[in-house]
């Protein structure tokens, strides 16, 4: 158990897919105009993280080596498909605004990197934890990310209020902000890394 | 007049990497060296331009007279990752100089997400063959140049000092934010074309 908590944070912290891997870069820019925005594609791609590391856990020994990476294409795919179809059949708002991003979680750097580095090598449990820990680790910082760019352009969090109406740089909902607040992110979780480290 | 607008659409206004976010990775990746970056340009032009007519040959042919549209990602993405193989093993035998220039950036090209993007980008704007050829050339054309210019300025960046903590990606990635706000200049030329 203790193990799998180790392999759970690791993900969140020290291999920070966004902050520290560097990985996933186009949906975190693209869906982070707001907080919730920002939430449901972390959410999205977590679910299909976890869903297909158990998958490939579990296939690792039936598949053969030489055709790994189409059959992880092929399970990361389903799993896609699948949250594509229940987003338009239940919440077909957030479907919209998420749009093209929601079928390109399966080019995410992300997922395959784990099928790959890790659910490909390990059992089914640890697997579990990695995909939760890097999902959670993904879905925090666009959260972070979304509620930067969502307070900073609107002046509200989460759609409440925190600044009065009249606040707000409305550049940093549109696209340059994303690239200003993500570059301002990693250099201040930077600094945050380092003290921790001396 | 309407492929002029799609063309400057494409390329300026809604630029594939600063106003689309498609391509990010190759974008920070290989925009070192302004060499490399002519290199991933050409292949993606490449790959872009033929991965978009198969799979809509592949959307109208197969996938829509037979009710599977649902099987769209599946189908695409497997069909982008087997194109580029080919593409890598007949370049090999066809034109070596051509396979030497752009070879190293083939295999990275199946993650990226603006082949699937444009491919399914064609699908949602209901576009016809030709409108979806036009539309993939420019947008690759517009990659190339978002790429070019940025590696220009990384070049120069690299001369320049820079912070501790903002070294790298940060200072890439502010730069790019400053690019984006120039491209955003060119809002609102699409309205001539309407």
């Amino acid at each position: 158990m203790n193990n799998n908590l180790k392999v759970f944070f690791n993900g969140i912290i020290k291999e920070n897919p966004t902050f520290v891997l560097l990985l996933g870069m186009c949906p975190t820019l693209a869906t982070t105009s707001s907080a919730i925005n920002g939430m449901s594609m972390g959410l999205a791609t977590m679910f299909v993280l976890i869903m297909s590391n158990i998958v490939i856990s579990l296939l690792k020994n039936l598949i053969p080596d030489m055709v790994r990476i189409p059959a992880f294409i092929v399970v990361i795919a389903t799993f896609v498909t699948i949250v594509q179809m229940v987003m338009n059949a239940y919440v077909p708002a957030l479907a919209d605004s998420l749009g093209i991003f929601i079928p390109l979680i399966v080019v995410n750097c992300i997922v395959l990197g784990r099928a790959e580095a890790f659910a490909s090598k390990n059992g089914v449990i640890p697997s579990f934890f990695d995909g939760f820990g890097i999902g959670m680790g993904f879905t925090l910082a666009l959260i972070v990310l979304g509620a930067v760019r969502e307070l900073l352009g609107t002046g509200k969090i989460f759609s409440f209020k925190i600044f009065p109406d009249n606040f707000g740089a409305l550049l940093f909902v549109l696209a340059p902000g994303a690239f200003i607040a993500l570059g301002y992110l990693i250099a201040i979780f930077n600094k945050l890394q380092d003290k921790k480290t001396n | 007049m309407e492929y002029i607008g799609i063309i400057i659409v494409a390329i300026l206004v809604n630029n594939i990497v600063f106003s689309q976010f498609l391509g990010i990775c190759p974008f920070l990746g290989v925009s070192k060296k302004v060499d490399t970056a002519l290199g991933m340009a050409g292949a993606v032009t490449f790959v872009l331009t033929i991965a978009t007519i198969v799979t809509f040959l592949l959307q109208k042919g197969i996938l829509e007279p037979f009710k599977l549209d649902y099987l769209q990602t599946i189908t695409f993405i497997l069909v982008i990752a087997a194109l580029v193989q080919m593409v890598e093993i007949i370049l090999k035998k066809v034109s070596p100089a051509l396979y030497q220039a752009l070879g190293v950036f083939l295999p990275l090209i199946t993650t990226n997400c603006a082949i699937l993007g444009v491919a399914i980008l064609v699908i949602k704007k209901d576009y016809n063959l030709l409108e979806s050829v036009v539309f993939a050339i420019a947008t690759s054309v517009g990659f190339a140049l978002a790429l070019i210019v940025f590696s220009g300025i990384r070049e120069q960046l690299s001369l320049t000092k820079v912070p501790k903590y903002m070294q790298g990606i940060p200072i890439a990635l502010i730069t790019a934010g400053i690019l984006a706000m120039a491209f955003m200049g060119f809002s609102g030329i699409d309205q001539v074309f309407k």
